[in-house]
């Protein structure tokens, strides 16, 4: 199985496909590195070759900021708006939503498992 | 959706010429302002607003990582003191 950039292994799809296992790469970026590296997207990961290869990461390296780099720059700005005691910061310190989405139900990719609150009325009570 | 970008950032004009006025008399003094919809630019690093949030006057210094946000974003609207605490028999 080919590797790119790192640790990346990427399996028997087609390139376009196979590139999306990258942190940072998408559809639109992955069609882009095999237009940018000149090779066929359909072309199964495990059928390219060795110089194919290094151009996908002379691409990935010059063009795109991914996998750890890119891990670190989210980090960084998510720390960036919580130093400045700005209101989107003070949603990411209290884990709430940040995009003003409903609290009052819902919410509960960032909220975590539900906390059952005895003698709260149920949404289905409220109706 | 952001601001178109042929308007350019909304700043407060009011609050601007303030700004302008306290350079030129080099003062630091905390502005009290109620735009909470303008625009933080560079021309106001290192003065203090003190930004309304309804209620209270929070005071805001400005930093360099604060251009580009609001002046409103640090003067919270809300505030959560917690739910009462579970009572104990």
């Amino acid at each position: 199985m080919p590797r790119i950039v790192g640790i990346d292994i990427p399996n028997d799809k087609p390139t376009r496909i196979a590139l999306r296992y990258i942190f940072g790469v998408g559809p639109t970026r992955a069609m882009e590195i095999c237009r940018k590296a000149d090779l066929d997207p359909e072309v199964k990961a495990s059928e390219l070759t060795e110089q194919q290869l290094s151009a996908i990461a002379s691409v990935l390296e010059s063009d795109f900021v991914v996998e750890g780099q890119l891990r670190r720059q989210v980090q960084q700005h998510i720390a960036r708006l919580r130093d400045i005691r700005c209101y989107r910061g003070l949603r990411h310190r209290r884990g709430l939503p940040v995009r003003g989405q409903r609290t009052k139900t819902n919410a509960r990719t960032r909220k975590g498992p539900k906390k059952t609150v005895a003698g709260k009325k149920s949404v289905k009570e409220m109706r | 959706m952001p601001r178109s970008l042929k308007k350019g950032p909304y700043v407060d004009e009011k609050l601007f010429r303030k700004i302008q006025r306290q350079k030129q008399s080099g003062s630091r003094e905390p502005i009290k302002t109620w735009a909470r919809a303008c625009t933080i630019v560079p021309e106001f690093v290192g003065h203090t607003f003190n930004v309304h949030n309804g209620k209270i006057f929070h005071s805001v210094f400005v930093t360099e990582d604060m251009v580009g946000h609001k002046l409103g974003e640090f003067s919270p609207t809300r505030m959560f003191r917690g739910h009462t605490a579970a009572k104990r028999r």
